[in-house]
């Protein structure tokens, strides 16, 4: 029964597993986009203003007495400067030649129709530069001219930029993932806790409380409920059944055997033949062999059945005894037994009332059984500290050099037994029962040394 | 004229194998410090004299250190190191412009450091360019000149009273051709995108025969001796460097803009000790920037305070806006509008 399962993982460590590790992908994922995004922005805020001063510088070309003239406005370069403190290049040409500027600027290799621009990253003196190319078709003498101007600058700022950008992305990534990683572990908390509140819920119930589950549960936990109601209605079934099994054999047996033996003693009073009269003897006693052994396997059957899963009451000890004593003085009398019973006012324990009985009169069973004519049996109840004792004291020679270890196993018996109707379970009976208890069986010498002293002792609450 | 000069330093280099080669027409050139010291190539706009003591007090600072002082023209100076002939480790200059192109153009080297950080942003670009002074497009006069007038202190005041006394200014007035000085060339287009009143005083200026002068110390001393009366953007520094003329000329620092040229330094791409180099211009920048001011430095220090944007002081702007000006075909329509504006017939 508490054998360990084995488990397949957690479900909670998947389930966290799983969502920090969506986590992570998404932070990562935000990290790129907002950097791609970033880039996107400082490419075009940086563009916008190479463009604005391509065009002021455009603006500034005119036709005068027919030569081209450019008058680059101051703030044409010095607004390319407030951005940052890159280095700053142009160039205006013409039908393929520089009018001014840098002549080594590389050109552009997309073509730029006139009053469009384009915008080129690309290499100069060693450096990267962003370049933009802007194109007008002019008139001269009659004939078209086209004026390209480039501008250009290295991107050292941009990078700096970029690189502050990159930073704050991923603080921005990193800050998401660690609140994504606490609410992940929240989570899998939370989702898993309905299914420890049902197991906690199971783990608390009594060994006899069979009822089915009622508690709301998530719907995905349903059908596992339901299937647990289910087993747990099935063991109800089966398990009244085979209470009643017991009971059923028992009676069964004994009722028949009750039946044949009245009849052999019936047919014993009407044979002479002593040899006849030595067969029945010899089958009436197998009848009570039998008898007996039926009834103290079903007794053993019924007290291991019942200690699986012990049922408490209240029980006043000294009256349990009192009774029994009271019940089996016919029989003690029948051997001129004196039976005894002295019991002082006891606390209650909790235990199976059936059970007790059981293991206490199986006990006085023996000290009458194995007690010679004219003895005397003394049974008492006294509370020892935090347990209560029925003790019986005998004069039946006690269990002298027996091992009384292995006489409360099953089926043993002491060598004393021979001539007496056993099975050898009394005393296995009375240590299984009294040890569901929590108690303990004693076996000893009585005082006056004439016999055995049995003492069942049962914890106090 | 440079080809004689070529063969006439070649003839020297074979009589004296000790005097150097120079492609480029050289000034002064002056060395400080132990002969065999670990020596710092300074190629400079700035006469030697104005910066010894600063060199001075450098190399008490670091001993074991020589330092090589070649002192040429802004134009000779870029000439040098666009030909990059010659090995110079650092290059000062007050043509602000060439110095912004040499950093544009990667010529020299970036620069990081405690004393970098002192100065305003404003006086420095890309950890390329850095400027170690500021120095006032100013007005001097001659107080004579002026007896019984109200001396000017703003272009406004100067026009009206150009206007009001022509007979007395005419022929007396001076300031660059712009045409050979790249400084004057720099305070013009700087004034003509700062003020249309420039255009209106160049107008009246042409209009009373201007004299057009190469440098500012010919024009301090052309007032000084009563040639002349104004002379309108002479570089403030060295005005004021002129302790001797103190009585006989009156600086003007004009009240309604006064443009600031900053004299920058660059450390050089085929620099051979750039680290040094280094320690030489934060040197500079803690003599210009930073407290205590020291007594060697030879400029005068203009409180950082005052340059706000409305302020009268107006440093130039470093940045590609100086390239614009650079551009052959802008200076050409520069040139020409300014000559039309002034040379008057
Ligand atoms: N009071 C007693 N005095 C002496 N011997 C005893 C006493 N009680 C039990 N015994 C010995 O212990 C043995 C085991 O007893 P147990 O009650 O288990 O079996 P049983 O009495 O032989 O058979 P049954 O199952 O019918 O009781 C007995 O066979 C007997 O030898
Ligand atoms: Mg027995």
């Amino acid at each position: 029964m508490s054998d360990a399962l084995q488990t397949s993982g957690s479900l909670r460590r998947r389930l966290t597993l799983q969502l920090v590790g969506s986590a992570a992908f998404l932070a990562m994922l935000l990290f790129f986009v907002v950097l791609a995004f970033a880039r996107d922005v400082a490419q075009q805020t940086h563009d916008s203003i190479l463009l604005a001063s391509a065009t002021s510088i455009m603006d500034s070309v005119s036709v005068q007495a027919d030569e081209v003239t450019v008058d680059i406005p101051y703030a044409a370069l010095s607004m390319l400067g407030n951005v940052s403190d890159d280095r700053v290049f142009y160039r205006i040409a013409m039908r393929g030649q520089v009018l001014t500027g840098y002549q080594d600027l590389p050109s552009t290799s997309q073509s730029v129709r006139s009053g469009h621009s384009a915008f080129d990253t690309l290499v100069y003196k060693g450096d990267s530069i962003r370049m933009v190319t802007s194109s007008r078709r002019l008139s001269l003498n009659g004939a078209p001219a086209d004026i390209i101007i480039s501008v250009a600058q290295t991107r050292e700022g941009q990078a700096t930029q970029l690189a502050q950008l990159a930073r704050s992305a991923l603080q921005l990534g990193l800050g998401f993932f660690l609140v994504a990683t606490v609410l992940a572990f929240w989570t899998a908390q939370s989702s898993i806790r309905p299914l420890k509140q049902l197991t906690e819920a199971m783990s608390r119930r009594g060994p006899k409380d069979l009822r089915p589950v009622r508690r709301p549960v998530p719907s995905e936990m349903v059908p596992l409920v339901q299937s647990l109601n289910q087993f747990i209605a099935r063991l109800r079934v089966s398990l009244s059944r085979s209470e009643d099994f017991i009971a059923e054999a028992a009676h069964r047996v004994r009722t028949p055997l009750a039946t044949v033996r009245a009849q052999a003693e019936i047919t014993l009073l009407r044979v002479d033949k002593p040899e006849n009269r030595a067969s029945l003897r010899e089958m009436i006693r197998a009848i009570d062999e039998s008898s007996r052994a039926a009834g103290q396997l079903l007794d053993h059957a019924m007290v291991t059945f019942r200690t699986d899963s012990l049922e408490r009451e209240a029980i006043d000890l000294g009256d349990l005894t009192r009774e029994l004593v009271d019940r089996l003085h016919p029989i003690a009398e029948l051997k001129d037994i004196a039976l005894t019973f002295d019991g002082s006012p006891l606390p209650e324990i909790s235990g199976d009332q059936i059970l007790i009985q059981n293991a206490v009169r199986n006990i006085l069973d023996n000290a009458i059984k194995y007690s010679p004519y004219e003895s005397a049996i003394q049974v008492s109840t006294r509370q020892v500290s935090h347990t209560v004792l029925i003790q019986v004291e005998d004069e039946a020679g006690g269990f002298a050099d027996m091992d009384t270890d292995a006489l409360t196993q099953r089926f043993i018996r002491g060598k004393n037994a021979a001539g007496t109707i056993g099975s050898g379970l009394g005393l296995t009976i009375a240590r299984e029962v009294v040890e569901a208890h929590g108690g303990a069986l004693i076996i000893e010498t009585s005082g006056s040394g004439a016999g055995a002293c049995v003492s069942l002792s049962f914890p106090l609450a | 004229m440079r080809i004689p000069f070529i063969s006439l330093s070649l003839i020297a280099a074979l009589v004296a194998l000790a005097v150097p080669t120079w492609a480029f027409e050289v000034e002064e050139h002056r060395r400080f410090g132990a002969e065999d010291a670990r020596t710092l190539r300074i190629l400079s706009t700035t006469d030697t004299e104005l910066l010894a003591p600063m060199i001075d007090s450098f190399l008490e600072l670091h001993p074991g250190v020589a330092i090589d002082y070649t002192s040429a023209t802004s134009a000779e100076v870029m000439k040098a190191i666009m030909a990059e002939e010659h090995q110079f480790d650092l290059a000062l200059s007050s043509a602000m412009d060439l110095q912004i192109k040499l950093a544009n153009d990667g010529y020299t080297r970036t620069h990081h450091s405690d004393a970098v950080d002192l100065i305003p942003l404003w006086a420095s670009w890309r950890n390329h360019v850095f400027a170690f002074s500021q120095e006032p497009a100013s007005i001097v006069i001659s107080p004579a000149a002026f007896a019984g007038l109200e001396i000017p202190r703003s272009r406004q005041q100067l026009i009206s009273l150009l206007r009001k006394h022509p007979d007395r200014f005419r022929g007396r007035i001076g300031t660059y051709d712009v045409a050979t000085s790249g400084l004057g060339y720099l305070f013009a287009t700087q004034d003509a995108r700062t003020s249309e009143s420039y255009w209106r005083l160049m107008e009246i200026m042409g209009g009373l025969k201007i004299k057009l002068y190469c440098c500012s110390g010919d024009m301090i001393e052309s007032v000084a001796r009563g040639d002349i009366a104004v002379a309108y953007n002479v570089l403030g520094s060295y005005a004021r460097a002129r302790k001797d003329l103190a009585t006989r000329i009156e600086i003007i620092e004009p009240e309604d803009y006064t443009n600031m040229m900053l004299r920058t330094a660059v450390i050089l791409q085929t620099a051979e000790h750039p680290k040094l180099a280094g320690a030489f211009i934060d040197h500079l920048l803690r003599a210009a920037w930073d407290s205590p001011e020291l007594p060697e430095y030879p400029f005068h220090r203009y409180p950082i305070a005052e340059l706000a944007q409305n302020a009268p002081f107006r440093p130039i702007h470093l940045g590609p806006g100086l390239l614009v000006f650079l551009d052959h075909l802008k200076r050409k329509r520069f040139l020409a509008e300014w000559h039309s504006t002034v040379q008057q017939n």
